[in-house]
């Protein structure tokens, strides 16, 4: 039997936003210290070679992000880092006084933390409040402010994603943490999607949590961290052996961190030049593709540079227009891109980001997010640009016939 | 060589007929109809077709064959198309089947439309029904005869009784050659995990089976009485669509009737919600009525000697078929009992199916020997 893309031209990548290639150095590293034996908490000289190198990777990414090293906290991941941050936060700061029961979030947080923070409030008693965001897709600080001052006392967090992984757009991270510090108030960031096309500081940022990943960066995907100011104490998920700083208990696993450190390391060592490279392909992108499909529209902060978007997503709206038809007809000539929403059981729902920036539910279910990564090419971007028309015309048609 | 949708339930069949789509040198890709919005609410894993685990059933299948596989989210047309009309019948006092609804509206109407219009050549599925055409093989240029399956135990004519020429023409049923036993074998010999599974039964959307309870939380308490054939009120009951025609079980009249015998749900009147009991001999019926009739060619300009079927996996009744544009009359020539308002009529001449129709008043016009009536 036949086996799917056998005979198929090599597949156009363009969903580096939901895992990005990993970088053949990195991958070297992972195989190089899978072969090693050795618990990095073992007291004997196998386990101190371990430890070791989950060490020196400890401080390889925390010089990266502007942390220091014993900030840093390995877990499985970015969804587990944010509720660590997120559920960890609030309960330490409601322990400390039960007066601090709200939570505040943004309305286009991804659903590794949407969901941690709904599930507080359903089962932990939280009160929790939506900040709103701008047709950009942009935290409105203003409303935030409002929701502080409100009752400052009463606030155990504050989150806001530091780039929106559907819009890409960028959100004013330090004019929150200026805001919540004025009233002692924790802020985590989700970094997940910025850390491996932006220049990221934490130390500078005045944050108390960033999560990373790094399968978002050319790492492997099955670790990420949870950078936390020493100060800070989040409440653990998980107990057991008191590893990475009582927060996350778990023998580490040596081979994934060491290779998430030589591909954040990579990332970092080769980020302005790949995200100004990555940032004109963009622009062919969509410029390319409002001449083949003159009624779409590009969502999303327009103006390049660190404090507007992130270079490599572009989040289109085709009206008229079914996003997973599109997504069928481009998938079957290998050109792989994604709508940019959740699923359940296959089934896209309309994205909750869209609909928080004011657009409607047909707009939510016919768009298209486009990501760009370390090894796209040019070549690539005119191999979708050239499927684009028919494959539009199509998905047009079908849309059409569903309305009958 | 067709580019071809092959619709997969997450059951044997359809994973069959898709595997053999491909092996017949097709572009099959896999299409699991997500029919609800919230998949945990139907019938999980053995016994339906519509949740969560029959989706997965459905990727892995797909997997195995190596075809691309997606989630088209139908659920808007099947709560408008299936659904709603179900609820509705049952209010109205008829008792629908939703399968040839679903057949008519969704597999074979939205899904094929959409299929064509993304540049698709038609849809396969695992029903258990034979095409036949001109030139032996199912294509676009020539007439395409639906007929009875081979397995007549399977046989699922009946419910594609409401397709059309030319949805005919765009429709693949591989497994119309062939007995079940044989599909699960194949399944298994192709290590399709869905090879032991269950078949499915009763309705995908009622989660629990229990068709009456389910009627209850959609149409609220409707009270009205059962009545005998003289009027004579026997009890009270919470809604009529509870009840069906022909239907014995269940109906707690607490009094036997006058001559002992089990009785009967004879009609229902859905305005006053009065259910009329009587003996079984009055359940029979030898002159239908039918409206709505879909063809699978042309209609029949003459009176049609023929076979009908009333319901799935039904008998077959010898009858007389007149149509009159919308209005198709059958006089079987036996009676037969249990048949309701809403069922469909499916004419058969042979193996081959001419059409069906929604059965709208059925009579008894011939009354034997010791009827009593």
């Amino acid at each position: 039997m036949t086996s799917e893309n056998s005979e198929r031209a090599p597949a156009v990548y363009l969903d580096h936003a939901a895992t990005t290639p990993m970088h053949p150095e990195a991958a070297q590293v992972l195989t190089e210290q899978l072969a090693r034996t050795g618990n990095a908490s073992s007291l004997h000289a196998s386990g101190r070679a371990a430890r070791r190198v989950v060490e020196e990777s400890r401080e390889v990414i925390a010089e990266c992000l502007g942390a220091r090293p014993s900030e840093v906290v390995f877990t499985s991941g970015g969804t587990e880092a944010n509720n660590l941050a997120i559920k960890g936060l609030y309960w330490a700061r409601r322990d400390a006084d039960p007066a601090r029961d709200r939570v505040l979030f943004s309305s286009i947080e991804h659903h590794a933390l949407l969901d941690p923070v709904t599930w507080l409030a359903s089962h932990e008693d939280a009160r929790i409040d939506t900040t709103p965001v701008d047709r950009q897709g942009r935290v409105v600080v203003e409303r935030l402010r409002e929701q502080i001052e409100a009752d400052p006392a009463s606030v155990a967090v504050v989150t806001t994603m530091w780039a929106n992984n559907e819009m890409g757009t960028v959100q004013p991270v330090d004019e929150v943490v200026a805001l919540a510090q004025r009233h002692d108030v924790p802020v985590h960031s989700d970094a997940v999607q910025a850390a491996g096309y932006l220049p990221l500081d934490f130390a500078a940022s005045g944050l108390d949590a960033m999560t990373v990943t790094a399968h978002k960066l050319g790492g492997p995907v099955g670790v990420g961290a949870l950078l936390v100011r020493r100060e800070v104490a989040p409440v653990p998920l998980v107990h057991g052996g008191g590893q990475e700083r009582d927060l996350r208990s778990g023998t580490v696993g040596v081979a994934l961190i060491a290779a998430f450190a030589r591909a954040l390391e990579i990332t970092v060592e080769r980020q302005a030049e790949v995200s100004a490279r990555i940032e004109r392909l963009r622009q062919r992108l969509v410029t390319g593709l409002v001449q083949a499909v003159p009624d779409a529209v590009v969502n999303g902060d327009p103006e390049p540079g660190p404090h507007h978007r992130l270079p490599n997503i572009a989040h289109v709206t085709f009206p008229g227009c079914e996003g997973d038809a599109m997504l069928m007809l481009l998938d079957a000539q290998g050109i792989e891109v994604s709508t940019g929403s959740a699923c359940q059981a296959g089934v896209p729902q309309p994205s909750h980001v869209l609909l928080a920036m004011g657009y409607d539910d047909a707009a939510a279910r016919g768009s298209l997010r486009l990501s760009l990564g370390h090894t796209t090419t040019e070549a690539d971007v005119d191999r979708l640009l050239a499927a684009l028309p028919q494959v539009h015309e199509r998905a047009v048609t079908a849309s059409l016939v569903r309305g009958r | 060589m067709a580019r071809l949708v092959a619709a997969m339930s997450g059951g044997v069949d359809s994973a069959v007929a898709a595997a053999r789509a491909v092996e017949a040198g097709h572009d099959v890709t896999g299409v699991h109809l997500a029919l609800s919005r919230n998949p945990r609410s139907y019938r999980s894993g053995a016994r339906g077709c519509c949740s969560i685990e029959d989706a997965g059933d459905a990727r892995r299948a797909a997997d195995v064959l190596g075809i691309p596989f997606y989630v088209w989210d139908m659920s808007t047309e099947f709560a408008d198309e299936v659904v709603d009309d179900f609820v509705a019948e049952y209010a109205a006092g008829r008792t629908p089947n939703p399968c040839l609804r679903c057949n008519e509206k969704i597999k074979f109407a939205a899904v094929l439309d959409r299929a064509l219009a993304l540049g698709f050549d038609g849809v396969v599925t695992g029903h258990y029904a034979r095409l036949v055409t001109a030139a032996g093989s199912p294509s676009s240029e020539h007439t395409a005869e639906l007929h009875r399956a081979q397995d007549a135990g399977k046989d699922q004519s009946y419910v594609l009784g409401v397709l059309t020429q030319e949805q005919l023409r765009h429709s693949h049923f591989p497994l119309g050659d062939s007995v079940k036993s044989d599909v699960r074998a194949e399944a298994a010999r192709r290590g399709l995990q869905v090879a032991t599974k269950p078949d499915s039964h009763d309705i995908c959307f009622v989660a629990d089976g229990d068709n009456a309870g389910w009627l209850a939380e959609r149409l609220g308490p409707r009270p009205g009485t059962i009545v005998d054939e003289d009027g004579a009120v026997l009890r009270e009951h919470d809604g009529a669509y509870a009840y069906t025609i022909g239907q014995r079980r269940g109906l707690r009249l607490g009094v036997p009737a006058d001559d002992g015998k089990p009785r009967f749900v004879l009609d229902i009147e859905p305005v006053s919600g009065t259910v009329t009991v009587g003996p079984r001999e009055h359940l029979l019926v030898d002159a239908l009525e039918a409206r709505r009739p879909l063809w699978c060619g042309t209609a029949p300009s003459d009176p049609l000697e023929c076979t009908v079927q009333l319901r799935a996996h039904g008998a077959e009744h010898r009858a007389r078929v007149e149509v009159e544009g919308d209005l198709v009359r059958v006089r079987l020539h036996d009676p037969a009992e249990g048949i309701a308002p809403g069922q469909a009529v499916v004419v058969y001449v042979g193996t081959r199916v001419v059409g069906s129709a929604t059965i709208t008043a059925t009579a008894r016009v011939e009354v034997g020997a010791g009827d009593g009536r």
